[in-house]
């Protein structure tokens, strides 16, 4: 009998050749860019460290692995017995049996390969589970300069591509590589028991193939990574003549660009005809190989079987067990790739978990319970970048519920003052105070539980309405969301949408006005009923409608609490206690409006630039 | 196979290499099936006790046909799947030639993602079908044929026994195949949906941390991520079936065949020799066996790739040159710049509201003309229409009192210079995107040119000057310097219209009247457009429109504007007290 599995696995190694699914490609292009070592033994200690709460498993599945060996490699030595003892010896009921016992060993190995695959893909799974969500907690914890620093797409990447290259390796490679060397081994011991002459004869091949094949994976890979290059680069024009479509038109470069096109395009097309004639070489070679192992059986071993000194059955199984020989050999090489682009990814991905939260919570915190909303900054100086100061000797003092205005053209630093108060960054220079406690020594957590932030540029989440408001806050109750709704003047906005309160807010078709959205946010803040809110009102303008309802809703908003209000209406700046104007980075002014309108400083100024009304249409 | 029946022409041009493939694959068959055929032969030589001497033959022959068999192997993969590889790279280029003369509107309902993806994936998968589908259905043909034959020439009865299972493994492996697409397709979804939840979640993370709500967002991504997995393991469940499923189908033919078989030999029916042949041919059936059911799933969605592509393909672009307007009113004659807008009407759907109402307006050869007015008030629209970028359905557009659709594409936009509202610049030298529109290249143009808008001294601040590439292998430029490498590239031609769709936006105002001084000389005898939300960028203009809502609202010059004191005064004054605010 001739083995199946050899044949078919055989094949199988061609189908990367043809890639079915091309929809990973461009993700794994940058990572296969960076190809290091295949084994670093620091990295892959920690990448272990994720497989030991499987460990039962993994070894359970490294047992399967050597149960699938056994049992694959058995089978051309059942055949020999059957053609031996029960077909030259013409025993019809010895052949019977042995070929139960066939049929018993092939159903057996299909369930345990079974098992064991399956199991693999378990583990693997698992453990890139526990990995992503560690990695994802982890980033949660970064201050906000990690993340204006670092952009999203690169983080998204670590999440995502670099997780499932180890995925990879982590369910095909390491329990993998324990199979092939085991199916090497066992195809070794029946081999040498049965002629040890002849396995040395029949695997004299073996040096030449594992020669062919590192030649080969070695051109194929640089070959690929020409493809890939080109590739890249073809999607790259194509992603940029796409976007810049409007230059190409008006520049009417439609037929140069299609020009430039076809040659880039065809410098793909060359690397890839490039790799098709690395396999139409590979293939063939190998097919050789195996041929001139099974000559050489015929001839030497043929020779033996005349002599007598083996038997026709040795010489059947020998000719199946030297093509069996060859897929592990070649899967091992396939092997090296994955490890060498999980060792990348694995680098790549603990360098992010070894980076610290630059704010982290205070040894001992004080305690911060009963929040009653005074605040003050005591000479603050505060800088995004080195000695770049945007806020200069800052000093204010907010009363408990004292509604304060912030004013001043862009970039006086009003929108730092906030991002401060909620400890986004840590200051340079003086003190911020929350009820007299430095905001240092309160934990994060309960420092902006107690402020509601409302901010400029809208950010609603792909999720329904109701989740929007309460932020998955369970103990947010759908009744108060639908109070904080009523109260802000949306509720019948939502009454009107297809799923009202669970409608997505993102969904095709539902299109939220820019006054609705942000009328969604003054639910939010006002369904976590901070003590202290801050809110950057847009600059955006809405219809009238919406306008009239913004208004209300942050008269609603303030009540009762300490307001900080990045101020762009004169209704909303006429409203509060304080106007501090900033300029530069300083506070130029304080007083009421009419203080500051009689001082015609700064104010004054900003008042008919800003506040006036403009000419009619802009609300 | 309907969709598929496009691709003919392309295989029509390749038919030569296309029929070599054809005739190869034959061969290399040949060969291949003509081994088991002599081992069996050397088998039974062996067990009638040949002399030894005799067997070098076979094991010669074994070689011999192995490497005939490889070379025309060699020369299958050579022919066929090259040709899949030009067929993939002309029909990449005819798909991309289509993007490209497709209207501006056409972008707007196909995102740049979308458009990749068909340039990528589905062609890819066309060519999935092209290549290893051709040339697997070939080989599984003549396989079939070849070894099923010769199975017969030994032993008819055997072979019926042995061949039974095969359609059952093809559906096997098909139905598989196509429940393993299925669920990587769902895996995939998942696995965008993830993706797109750490990308918000990392985005709005400034409103994550001011509410606290880490904890729930973690759990939110636990979710997707359970999800994910839960995904995964379907799809491992149906592959990690897959493959015990084909190699017990296949494993159990053979070992009937070893049972009936060896009841023959032991009754005398049949020899070793043919038995170890007939093993052998079950082996070489194998993968044609599986290939059928792989095939099958290619070609459907090969199918399906092609029918996205053929959307492209059949999608004609509106704006186009109208031979016979063009014949009627175009003489051949230089644009000289005269523009006239005749009550124009314009919207970019029919289900959209208006964004030009009733726009009536001449532009005078060599003049300058200034635009002001808010966001949303139809400004870009309004000079877009004059390079043709979209076709107005009401009214009419004059240049040189030639209505537009009488000049050809090519001659109304060469006679352009346009610097569009977003910069865009490619990722290219300097030197080349600023030489983008010219057709002979001349480099003291593009110094000049660099020179006027006030980009070259920062171009030769950098090590490699015109040769520095831009973009993301290269260096960003700031916003300012991106603008004037921008008007750079729109004054290189000489072009008769000038059109400055917000410039100066990200120029300070001293660079600004530099570039505007520079452009004087330029400006002479050219009709210019300058869109501006400043005063000072538009003052000196012939005359300004003030467009409100779509609609003209004032027009005149500078000085007549001011003394109607009307929205063009209001935006003054309050420029000026910025102006003020900021000497503070």
């Amino acid at each position: 009998m001739k083995d199946q599995q050899t044949k078919n696995t055989k094949e199988q190694v061609k189908l990367p050749e043809e890639p079915v699914n091309l929809i990973k490609e461009p993700d794994d292009l940058e990572q296969e860019e960076v190809l290091g070592k295949a084994y670093d033994s620091r990295l892959m200690k920690r990448l272990i460290k994720y497989l030991k709460p499987y460990s039962k498993w993994v070894f359970l599945a490294i047992f399967l692995t050597v149960g699938v060996a056994l049992l694959s490699t058995i089978r051309p030595y059942l055949t020999k017995i059957a053609i031996d003892s029960y077909i030259v010896n013409k025993d019809p009921i010895g052949l019977r049996n042995i070929i139960l016992i066939l049929l018993g060993t092939l159903v057996f190995q299909g369930l345990v390969q079974y098992i064991m695959t399956y199991l693999t893909q378990w583990i693997g799974q698992k453990t890139i589970f526990d990995l992503r969500m560690e990695l994802f907690k982890h980033i949660q914890k970064f201050s906000m300069s990690f993340f204006d620093k670092n952009p999203v797409g690169r983080m998204v990447t670590r999440l995502t591509n670099d997780i499932e290259v180890l995925n990879e390796m982590f369910s095909s490679g390491i329990v993998m590589v324990f199979a092939d060397i085991f199916i090497i081994g066992g195809i070794l011991f029946f081999m040498f028991s049965l002629s040890w002459q002849l396995t040395l004869i029949a695997l004299s091949v073996v040096i030449p193939l594992i020669y062919t094949t590192i030649i080969f994976r070695k051109k194929v890979r640089i070959a690929f990574r020409d493809v890939r290059y080109y590739l890249a680069k073809m999607n790259a024009f194509l992603q940029e003549h796409i976007t810049g479509i409007l230059v190409v038109k008006i520049f009417n470069k439609d037929k140069t660009t299609l020009e430039d096109f076809k040659k880039i395009n065809y410098d793909h097309t060359k690397a890839n005809k490039k790799s098709v004639l690395y396999y139409s070489v590979f293939f063939p070679v190998v097919e050789l190989i195996g041929a001139i192992s099974g000559g050489l059986i015929i001839w030497y071993g043929g020779g033996k079987a005349i002599e007598g000194a083996i038997t026709i059955g040795i010489l059947i199984s020998f000719i199946q067990y030297s093509e069996m020989f060859f897929r592990p050999i070649r899967d091992l090489s396939e092997k090296y790739n994955i490890m060498q682009t999980a060792m990348a990814s694995s680098e790549r991905i603990f360098k992010l978990l070894d980076r610290k939260a630059s704010i982290r919570d205070p040894k001992n915190p004080a305690e911060f319970t009963d929040c009653k909303g005074n605040i003050e900054f005591r000479n603050v100086w505060f800088a995004y970048v080195k000695e770049n100061y945007v806020l200069k000797n800052i000093s204010f003092n907010i009363k408990q519920g004292e509604k304060v205005a912030f004013v001043g053209a862009t970039g006086a630093g009003k929108s730092s003052i906030m991002n401060l108060l909620l400890r986004f960054y840590d200051i340079q220079k003086g003190e911020i105070l929350i009820d007299g406690i430095n905001i240092k020594d309160i934990k994060q957590s309960d420092l902006r539980k107690n402020i509601g932030l409302v901010v400029q540029d809208i950010f609603l989440f792909s999720d329904s309405i109701t989740n929007n408001i309460s932020l998955n806050n369970d103990n947010i109750s759908e009744e108060k969301i639908k109070d904080c709704a009523k109260i802000i003047g949306i509720d019948h906005f939502i009454d009107k949408l297809p799923l009202k309160y669970l409608q997505n807010v993102k969904e095709r078709g539902v299109t939220l006005s820019q006054g609705q959205r942000q009328l969604i946010t003054f639910a939010r803040a006002l369904a976590y009923d901070p003590r202290i809110l801050i809110l950057d009102e847009a600059t955006s303008s809405v219809d009238t409608h919406s306008e009239i309802l913004i208004q209300n809703a942050i008269d609603k908003l303030m009540e009762g609490r300490t307001s900080i209000i990045i101020a762009h209406r004169l209704s909303t700046i006429q409203k509060c206690d304080k106007i501090i104007v900033m300029h530069k980075g300083e506070i130029r002014e304080t007083g009421t409006h009419y203080e500051l309108i009689e001082m015609g400083g700064i104010y004054s100024k900003l008042y008919q630039l800003q506040y006036k009304e403009t000419f009619a249409g802009n609300g | 196979m309907t969709h598929l029946r496009r691709l003919i022409p392309y295989l029509k041009r390749y038919k030569k290499k296309l029929f070599i493939g054809f005739i190869v694959i034959t061969f290399s068959a040949i060969f291949t099936n003509l081994i088991p055929f002599v081992i069996s032969k050397a088998i039974d030589q062996i067990r009638d006790n040949a002399e030894f001497h005799t067997l070098y033959k076979y094991a010669l022959l074994t070689v011999s046909f192995a490497a005939m068999s490889g070379i025309f192997l060699y020369l299958t993969r050579q022919t066929i799947i090259v040709v899949s590889r030009e067929i993939e790279n002309d029909l990449r280029n005819d798909f991309f030639g289509h993007i490209l003369i497709q209207d501006q509107q056409y972008f707007h309902f196909h995102p740049t993602g979308d458009i990749m993806a068909l340039a990528t994936n589905d062609i890819s998968a066309v060519r999935n079908f092209l290549g290893p589908g051709i040339m697997y259905t070939a080989e599984t043909c003549i396989n079939f044929t070849m070894a099923i034959s010769l199975m017969i020439s030994f032993n008819a009865e055997l072979t019926l026994i042995a061949v039974v299972p095969i359609p059952l493994i093809s559906y096997v492996v098909y139905r598989i195949g196509k429940s393993i697409n299925y669920k990587f397709e769902r895996v995939q979804e998942q696995f965008s949906d993830l993706t797109t939840k750490a990308q918000e979640n990392l985005s709005g993370i400034k409103v994550v941390k001011a509410y606290v709500r880490e904890e729930s967002e973690t759990a939110n991504f636990r979710k997707l991520s359970l999800e994910y997995m839960k995904k995964n393991l379907d799809l491992a469940k149906v592959q990690s079936f897959s493959y015990p499923m084909m190699f017990l189908l296949t494993g159990f033919s053979v070992i009937i065949v070893l049972y009936i078989g060896g009841n023959k030999i032991i009754n005398g029916e049949m020899s070793i020799g043919e038995l170890t042949a007939f093993i052998i041919y079950l082996g070489l059936l194998t993968w044609p066996i599986i290939s059928l059911g792989w095939i099958i799933n290619l070609t459907q969605r090969a199918e399906a790739s092609m029918k996205r592509l053929i959307e492209v393909f059949d999608h004609k672009p509106e704006i186009e040159d109208d031979p016979v307007l063009v014949k009627e009113y175009f003489k051949d004659a230089p644009i000289k710049g005269s523009i006239e807008f005749r009550n124009v009407n314009f919207r970019y759907d029919e289900s959209l509201p208006y964004v030009l109402k009733n726009i009536s307006f001449e532009i005078n050869a060599g003049e300058t003309i200034g635009i002001i007015g808010h966001t949303g008030s139809g400004k870009s629209t309004f000079v877009n229409l004059i390079p043709r970028l979209f076709d107005i359905e009401e009214g009419s557009i004059l240049v040189d009192g030639i209505p537009l659709r009488g000049i050809p594409l090519s001659r109304i936009r060469t006679s352009i210079g346009y610097v569009p509202q977003e910069t865009f610049l490619f990722s290219d030298t300097i030197e080349n995107n600023i030489a983008y529109s010219e057709k002979s290249f001349n480099k003291d143009k593009v110094i000049e040119a660099a020179k006027i808008s006030q980009i070259y001294k920062d171009v030769n601040s950098f090590p490699k000057r015109f040769d520095t590439i831009l973009g993301e292998r290269g260096i960003n430029l700031s916003g300012g310097q991106k603008q004037r490498a921008s008007i750079a590239r729109a004054i290189v031609s000489d072009p008769a219209i000038l059109i400055l769709d917000d410039a100066f936006s990200a120029v300070d105002t001293y660079t600004e009247e530099e570039i505007l001084n520079g452009l004087k000389d330029i400006m002479k005898g050219r009709t210019t457009i300058l869109i501006s939300h400043r005063v000072s960028t538009l003052k000196n203009s012939d005359r300004i429109i003030v467009l409100k809502d779509g609609s003209i609202a004032e027009t005149g010059s500078h000085d007549r504007l001011i003394q109607q004191n009307g929205i063009y005064a209001d935006i003054y004054q309050k420029q000026l007290l910025e102006e003020e605010l900021k000497e503070l």
